[in-house]
């Protein structure tokens, strides 16, 4: 049974996380607790978590043009980057998991109403699992802007939905990505969740010329940052 | 060297197209040591509306009490065709469903056992990030004596642990506001 006292993850750095009740995105009013959380601390339960060997997602699964018989309409781009933690260490091996719009602004699902065109060549989802220095890649078309119910001609800026487990249930992240000089970023509250204008801005991608390819297609890059570890295991674990 | 942590954002309301190809609502591949158990029950909103674009995601040990996870260093047994992780989507009505063992006890801190129980993740539109809280057996006699459900309001404690519903079946909702609102975890994010 000898077990070594485990040591828990970090609260992220203040500011960079958003409450879950943020009245001007209307769904979380319904939706956020209403109860204070309950705090615990990270037990064995929390410290582990699943991890999806390479061998469960297929090489072609991250390249987004190329799920189907002809090519998507819209821009290719490469979106690549590293993930890594609060104390700058690759989270190696670890699933990420890409959805979006296509390049008109509709989601390939059933309940986008919006009266944009769907692409039959394009589906909008992949998957990648990051590399021994943290690294992922993923070939897609740059996603269409699409207007939604929120508020009076509320449209949501360009973005690719991103989903990460890192080594634990602790460190699991659902996020966004978005495209700079976006002019309708200062407009959405989904990305002004959080009071501080520098955590807003690490969602926004960076023009990547070193993975643009010539002739073919842009790159943008997004790095994620998953919660740092305690360097100590908890007080008397 | 310190990087602030990104930005958790909703799923939003399409996710399934990037998460359904992962769906797990029987969490065991083949033959698995365990009492096999069902789950069964709903994500309520707070008017009460069941919420059919929600995900749920369970984190668990194997029937000994073993976490498929290398810093889990417990002298217990793996098993091979359980890998503890489960992603279940709602339905249109709200309701979802899993299959999966009743994990073994695991331990807790400072020398304690924790009860057979789930880490769950809530996850769907409106929530900018996610919801993690836990889901306990019923008529287990270890939940009098589990570090965390003590941590919680003995009053609310009942809306982590599941029901009988029927044989080998249980009942378990997830319930976001109200009188009746299940209890979720700060795990310090």
């Amino acid at each position: 049974m000898a077990m070594k006292p485990v040591a828990g993850y970090r609260a992220p750095q203040a500011g960079t996380q958003p409450d879950h009740l943020h009245p001007a995105y209307v769904s979380s009013i319904k939706r956020a607790p209403t109860q204070p959380l309950v705090k615990i601390p990270h037990t064995l339960t929390e410290v582990t978590g699943p991890s999806f060997a390479a061998d469960v997602v297929s090489p072609a699964s991250c390249d987004l043009t190329r799920q189907h018989h002809g090519e998507p309409l819209g821009e290719r781009i490469i979106v690549s980057g590293r993930v890594m933690d609060e104390d700058g260490r690759p989270v190696t091996n670890t699933l990420v998991e890409i959805w979006q719009a296509n390049a008109a602004g509709r989601y390939y699902h059933d309940a986008d109403r919006h009266n944009a065109p769907l692409d039959p060549n394009f589906t909008g989802c992949g998957q990648a699992v990051t590399d021994a220095e943290g690294r992922y890649r993923f070939v897609t078309i740059r996603p269409g802007e699409y207007p939604w119910a929120n508020h009076h001609n509320a449209w949501r800026p360009a973005h690719i939905h991103f989903s990460l487990f890192g080594p634990a249930f602790a460190t699991r992240l659902v996020t966004q990505m978005f495209f700079p000089g976006d002019p309708l970023l200062p407009f959405d509250p989904i990305f002004n969740c959080v009071a501080d204008t520098a955590a807003r801005d690490r969602l926004v991608s960076a023009f990547d010329w070193d993975a643009t390819l010539p002739m073919q297609a842009l790159g943008y890059r997004f790095d994620i940052v998953l919660r740092g570890r305690e360097a100590t295991p908890m007080e008397g674990s | 060297m310190s990087l602030p942590a990104t930005t958790s954002q909703t799923v939003g309301p399409y996710f399934k197209i990037g998460l359904r190809w992962l769906d797990r609502n029987d969490l065991c591949r083949g033959a698995v040591s365990g009492e096999r158990v069902a789950v069964r029950g709903r994500v309520l909103d707070g008017d009460g509306v069941p919420i059919p674009d929600a995900i749920l995601e369970i984190w668990q040990a194997n029937a000994y009490g073993k976490y498929a996870h290398p810093e889990d260093t417990q002298d217990k047994p793996l098993d091979p065709g359980f890998s503890g992780f489960g992603r279940i989507p709602t339905d249109a009505e709200g309701s979802f469903g899993f299959t999966t063992i009743k994990p073994g006890p695991v331990p807790g801190l400072r020398g304690t056992q924790q009860a057979p129980h789930l880490a769950v993740s809530v996850f769907m539109r409106g929530l900018l990030k996610r919801l993690t809280t836990r889901m306990y057996f019923p008529e287990d006699a270890r939940n009098a004596a589990d570090p965390i459900l003590s941590l919680v309001d003995p009053a609310r404690r009942a809306t982590l642990i599941a029901r009988p519903a029927a044989t080998g079946l249980l009942e378990w909702n997830v319930v976001l506001q109200g009188a009746r609102e299940t209890v979720f975890f700060d795990l310090g994010l």
